[in-house]
């Protein structure tokens, strides 16, 4: 039985999210506001209406009055509205301009949308210079084309790798951007949307004023697994943020990787099936054999080709529907070539160096 | 619709009339130059369009009935929502006005015909062509167009062939409707009897004449940004690729300015029809007919206003924010004033509440909460939390279903005999009315909480905590389409058939000669092949037609 | 109808039914399908494109000859004459709007992505790139992504003043014609209007060699980024309207020298003569927004 989830949706729930930040407080308020004001207009005016169907029915034998003009009530019933819908803009101006207001953060990371998952950067504050990807866990989109039968979790959907983790009561600036096409980065309980379009960063805020784990998703159509790309912020204490950024700094310098090496087949293909599985096989299938207008690998022209710089060249820089994986780290991206050269019927037993895709890269 | 047809086929034989042989056959409706003729085709276009489009949300709603991917995959989801709106908007609700302008603009001003003939049927039958393009997009490799209906840069970019045939057909379908639209301009400007004023035209000529204003001012625009589209995609422009200087978002500036105003080309002609109807069975003049025009007009000026309120989250400056969401928010004011005529029209009238009437008064009721819920999401702020998320679903399916569609079968009802002679059945009416509105409401309420509770649109899986209410969905969406059936069968096909009571000349009006009023119901059921070819002699409130000649007794003499 | 006794002018005419709308929806079928599948590299999409555009333009002719017959044989009365005022004015304002959307593109551009991009906000994303106009400032990447190769912009000198002068004086001597017409001058009428159509080809060949010197000698093409995309996109969709305008004009001479229009009657010349003079203004803007700005 699926049970409501803390920091995301609830069951059956019928209103907006608990807020926390003051500024979805806000948001909540004014939705309360106008929900009520428009009801309220909605009884009086339905009320009206039902009023005279009831009473000037023909069955009732009631005759039609002749009467069909009067700019008195039309200026009244024309600056009534006016009215109202000024009364209804003062408060929503005030909780705007207080949203868009992203000076003097304590924190600021880039947000990055990626064709189907979000990438972090920490840019400023403390923290500064951590990147990870955070996708879907791989298990989650496992269940759904399982068609989510059986015991589910309360996360469905909601769950990924790497959570983004921010510290409680700081203002944190989330900049928007993406590498391919336009995704949104939302997290309802924060009151936060913002689109990330490629080639333009946008920015928006939010200082969480409680500990706990908050869920969004992506908010614009940006392809086939547009509904897999969702959003986790831990919010955590001041002192687990700083214990995160220790343990995070040295995590990173572990998986630093020597672009020297010179990799064995096996090891480096092991590796590639990794890199494919998290980031290729969404579209390609993990039996490489593609769907519709995605192409095979099994048996590529391309892959079984000695000559390995087309195959660098399209990761690197994406060609129609295949996005660009630059982002991937030199080694990350000769692996997974390697292991595609490898897999399957795929048997060229040839290797791609890391280096080999510095050198392209510098070109 | 074919009680016309056999009363035609026989009528042929007029000996006044030798220029006019009636064609019969196919020829009668390929080579049609007659307004009645070209307005039945598109209605039964459009209805075609509305039951292929509804049949792809049924595919929508099937797949969301509950968690995890049953039916279809994700690709295949996307391109079913994405045609889904693109046949509903250009394929259903927009020829379906055009059908309704076509029968009732001539009769309700007095002209013989449309003022291009020939232009008319040629806009018609654009719409084929597009249609079937549209349509065989999801057979060509890759699937249809899956971008969305707004069809938005740069994922654009990234779609197969399927695009440009899109691509292609929305351009055929503006000429369509730019041509279309300078028709109905022409027609209303130029030829109206004499004596039918402006201020005298019945209400749907002039949400019409609006309308069509708005159509030829934003088609181009469209056509402009999907031009941009295609030479991106193929010619290497970079309009809306940064790295080559251009802006994705200036796609959406340059849709939405055609898009918002878009929306209301799908209203306003439905406020006509309501307009049209609700003091037919209030048997009262229609409250405020200055204020109506005014009102309509200020809503179709401010509509050119507000397109960025579909952009609230893109990032604007805040101050461009506050403009769009005070623009956005006025245009409540004149549509409360339509609101508040129809409903002062009906004050102390002596109501009958045929189909028509239902379905005007569910209409005006179902309409305001998807008017209500459109103010919400124009305040900004709110809109951070809702856009894109199943409560823009909500809002757009209350005014465009129970708004636009309504308003459709309400002109439906109320026209139907004049058009085919004979009366619907006003049991199967009444059925065909509750039953939609029920499962209307039954398939679209539960998506304001879905909203609420932030579940994004355009998602082929969600979260569990969703399912209930996407379950409800399903099943109501299901139940308005089988609605939709109904009425096609049992409402539809038995009036085109000519089987029901014959229709009376002026089936609304009482003894007394209180009801519908206008043109139209100046000449017998079903209207003759040519009407009005000889401009009437009208009345003072040119209503009535003075002329001897087209008296009911003598209905051959109306040609 | 009662008043179409043979000879006299009905009040309002209404044609017969006619094949010609079907006709050219199908040919358009074929422009479209064609033109949507050469563009994906299929091979048969070209042919269906060739044909459908030669049915469109056969189409096209006998639908006009029809037209033509029926206003020469005086079934056109007054209204209907205004009918097509009414008409031409209204899709000369939906062209106006068309090229709008180009315009906008070409101001939002110029003032808003391209200064953007090379703002600093964006500088995370784009660190090298300058945002002036035109984007080929010597010394920066002529892009964000510095994916387009180095080219020189347009300047006014010589190529676009030429045809400003062109097409200027096109409409001079379009008024002169009309002016002929009126006063029922028909042999100076043709002699103005062939001057008209000979001076809007010219312009349409010097505008192709425009695009030659573009290509070959400036670098600039179609694939030249935010300036080159505005540029082609506004002055191709403009030249395209000169040809247009231009076979109108060739037209109406054709039917001025059968004989056609009279001295107070010629809609079809004026209608002509308000698409041409539209077709100017538009270049105005052009010159004025496109190459001296
Ligand atoms: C027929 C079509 C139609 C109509 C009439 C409207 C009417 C309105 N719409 Fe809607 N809208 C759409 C079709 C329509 N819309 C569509 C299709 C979309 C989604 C597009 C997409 O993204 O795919 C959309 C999306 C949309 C958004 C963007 C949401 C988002 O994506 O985040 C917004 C935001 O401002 C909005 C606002 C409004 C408003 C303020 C009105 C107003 O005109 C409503 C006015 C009516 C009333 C207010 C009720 C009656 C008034 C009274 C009873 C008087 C008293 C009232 C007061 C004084 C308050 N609409
Ligand atoms: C213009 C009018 C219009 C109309 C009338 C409708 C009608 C319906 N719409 Fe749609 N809708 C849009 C316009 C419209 N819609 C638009 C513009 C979008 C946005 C698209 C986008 O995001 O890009 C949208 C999106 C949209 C979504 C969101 C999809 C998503 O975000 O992924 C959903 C989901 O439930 C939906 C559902 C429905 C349903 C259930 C109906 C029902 O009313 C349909 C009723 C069904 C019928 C009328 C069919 C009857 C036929 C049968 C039952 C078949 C019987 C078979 C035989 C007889 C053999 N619509
Ligand atoms: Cu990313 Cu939707
Ligand atoms: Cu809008």
């Amino acid at each position: 039985q699926i049970q409501d989830l803390p920091g995301g949706p609830a069951v059956r729930q019928l209103n907006l999210h608990d807020a926390a930040t003051r500024i979805a407080g806000e948001q909540a308020w004014l939705h309360w506001f106008m929900l009520i004001t428009c009801v309220v207009i909605f009884v009086l005016v339905f009320a009206v209406m039902f009023y005279s169907i009831w009473k000037h029915r023909r069955s009732r034998g009631a005759k039609p009055a002749n009467f069909h003009e009067s700019v008195t009530v039309e200026v009244i019933w024309t600056a009534i509205p006016f009215l109202i819908v000024i009364v209804m803009a003062l408060p929503a101006t005030k909780v705007l301009v207080a949203a868009k207001d992203t000076s003097n953060a304590d924190l600021t990371i880039k947000a990055t949308g990626y064709q189907w998952k979000w990438g972090y950067d920490y840019l400023n504050g403390e923290g500064a210079g951590i990147a990870f990807l955070s996708a879907l866990d791989a298990s989650h989109r496992q269940m759904s084309d399982e068609g989510a039968r059986g015991v589910m979790p309360n996360d469905y959907l909601l769950k990924v790798d790497n959570p983004l983790v921010v510290p409680v009561g700081k203002k944190v600036r989330i900049i928007t951007t993406a590498n391919d096409v336009i995704h949104a980065w939302g997290v309802p309980a924060f009151g936060v949307k913002q689109d990330a379009i490629p080639g333009f960063v946008r920015d928006t805020w939010f200082r969480a004023e409680k500990v706990g784990d908050f869920y969004g998703q992506c908010y614009e159509l940006c392809g086939k697994e547009h509904a897999y790309m969702p959003i986790h912020v831990k919010v955590v204490s001041p002192a687990d943020y700083s214990a995160w950024v220790v343990a995070e700094q040295k995590k990173m310098a572990a998986r630093l990787d020597d672009p020297a090496k010179v990799w064995e087949l096996t090891d480096i293909a092991a590796r590639g099936e990794k890199v494919y599985a998290a980031n290729c096989a969404a579209c390609h299938q993990a039996n490489g054999k593609g769907a519709g207008p995605i192409k095979a690998l099994d048996g590529s022209p391309l892959l079984l080709n000695a000559e390995k710089s087309a195959a660098i060249d399209i990761l690197l820089n994406g060609k129609g529907a295949m996005p660009a994986w630059k982002q991937l780290s030199d080694t990350d991206i000769a692996a997974v070539i390697s292991y595609t050269k490898n897999a399957w019927g795929n048997k060229t037993g040839q290797v791609v160096q890391p280096a080999d895709v510095q050198a392209f890269r510098a070109k | 619709m074919s009680a016309v047809l056999d009363n035609h086929a026989h009528g042929a034989d007029h000996a006044h009339d030798h220029h006019h042989d009636h064609p019969t056959g196919w020829r009668r409706w390929v080579y049609a130059t007659n307004h009645k003729d070209i307005g039945t085709l598109y209605l039964l276009f459009a209805f075609f369009m509305l039951m292929f489009g509804g049949v792809l949300a049924l595919g929508i709603r099937a797949e969301l009935f509950q968690p995890g991917l049953q039916l279809v995959n994700p690709e295949l989801f996307n391109q079913l929502t994405t045609m889904h709106g693109l046949i509903m908007v250009f394929g259903a609700i927009m020829p379906a006005f055009v059908g309704f302008a076509n029968w009732m603009i001539p009769l309700q001003i007095g002209a013989s015909d449309m003022a291009f003939a020939r232009m008319n049927n040629f806009s018609f039958w654009l719409m084929v062509p597009a249609g079937a393009m549209l349509a065989g997009s999801f057979f060509m490799p890759g699937g249809a167009p899956a971008a969305g209906w707004t069809l938005y840069a740069p994922l654009t970019l990234q779609m197969g062939p399927s695009m440009d045939a899109g691509i292609f057909a929305m351009h055929i379908l503006g000429a369509s409707s730019i041509m279309g639209s300078i028709n109905i301009i022409v027609t209303i400007l130029n030829m109206r009897a004499p004596g039918m004023t402006l201020m005298k035209m019945p209400m749907f000529c002039w949400t019409w004449l609006i309308t069509a204003y708005l159509l030829i001012a934003v088609m181009p625009v469209l056509a402009g940004a999907i031009t941009m589209t295609l030479t991106d995609r193929h010619f290497g422009t970079t309009f809306f690729n940064p790295a080559g200087g251009g802006d994705p978002v200036m796609y959406q500036h340059i849709f939405w300015f055609f898009g918002h105003p878009e929306v209301y080309i799908m209203i306003l002609p439905a406020f006509g029809i309501i307009s049209q109807v609700v003091p037919a069975f209030a048997r009262k003049r229609l409250f405020g007919y200055a204020s109506m025009v005014y009102a309509t007009s200020s809503i179709a000026i401010l509509s050119f206003i507000v397109w960025a309120h579909h952009m609230f989250t893109t990032g604007m400056p805040v101050t461009g924010q506050l403009f769009f969401m005070y623009a956005t928010m006025l245009i409540a004011v004149p549509t409360a004033v339509k609101i508040f005529n129809w409903i002062a029209t009906m004050w102390q009238g002596s109501m009958t509440f045929e189909t028509p009437m239902l379905f005007a008064v569910g209409f005006i009721f179902v309409f305001t909460m998807g008017g209500f819920t459109g103010l919400i999401l124009a305040m900004a702020p709110i809109d951070l939390l809702l856009q894109d998320t199943y409560y823009v679903v909500a809002h757009f399916h209350y005014v465009l279903v129970a708004g636009s569609l309504y308003a459709l079968f309400a002109g439906f009802y109320y026209w139907a005999p004049k058009w085919t002679g004979v009366m619907y059945n006003e049991t199967r009416g009444k059925i065909h009315f509750w039953w939609s509105l029920i499962s209307f409401n039954l398939t679209f309420f539960p998506m304001h909480f879905l909203g609420l509770a932030g579940m994004p649109r355009r998602y082929a899986d969600y979260p569990m905590q969703f399912w209930d209410f996407n379950a409800v969905a399903s099943v109501g969406a299901f139940a308005f389409g089988l609605a939709q059936v109904y009425f096609f069968f049992f409402v539809v096909l038995p009036v085109m058939r000519g089987k029901g009571a014959v229709a009376p000349q002026r089936p609304w009006n009482d003894a007394d000669g209180k009801g519908a009023e206008g043109l139209e119901w100046e000449v017998p059921s079903p209207a003759p092949f040519h009407t009005f070819e000889v401009p009437p002699r009208l009345d003072a409130t040119a209503t009535r037609v003075l002329d001897a000649r087209v008296q009911p007794s003598n209905p051959d003499a109306v040609h | 109808m009662s008043t179409s006794a043979h000879g006299t002018t009905p009040y309002y005419y209404v044609p017969q039914p006619s094949r010609h709308p079907a006709m050219m929806a199908l040919g358009l079928f074929f422009v479209i399908l064609g033109a949507g599948q050469w563009i994906n590299g299929v091979e048969w999409g070209q042919w269906s494109l060739y044909f459908g555009l030669a049915w469109v333009a056969v189409v096209l002719f006998q639908w006009f000859r029809d037209a033509v017959r029926e206003s020469e044989g005086g079934l056109y009365s007054r209204k209907i004459d205004l009918s097509y005022r009414w008409s031409m004015s209204w899709f000369i304002f939906s062209e106006v709007m068309f090229f709008g959307a180009f315009f906008t593109a070409l101001w939002w551009m110029r003032a808003h992505s391209v200064p953007a991009l090379g703002g600093i906000d964006n500088a995370v994303l784009w660190p090298d790139f300058k945002g002036l106009w035109p984007t080929a400032a010597p010394g920066v990447t002529a892009s964000p992504g510095n994916i387009i190769e180095p080219f020189q912009t347009m300047t006014p000198f010589w190529l676009p003043t030429i045809n400003t002068a062109l097409l200027l004086s096109s409409g001079v001597t379009l008024t002169i014609a009309h002016h002929a017409l009126r006063e029922n001058h028909r042999g100076k009428t043709i002699a103005f209007m062939w001057a008209t159509v000979i001076l809007g080809l010219v312009f349409l060949f010097v505008q192709g060699y425009e695009y030659y010197h573009a290509y070959v000698d400036l670098n600039l093409k179609l694939t030249s980024g935010a300036y080159g995309s505005t540029f082609f996109l506004l002055t191709g969709f403009h030249g395209f309207h000169v040809l247009v305008g231009m076979l109108m004009l060739l037209f109406i001479t054709l039917r001025l020298m059968k004989g056609h229009f009279t001295a107070d009657r010629h809609f079809g010349f004026e209608g002509a003569a308000w698409y041409w003079h539209f077709v100017d203004v538009v270049w105005l803007g052009l010159y004025v927004l496109v190459y001296w700005l």
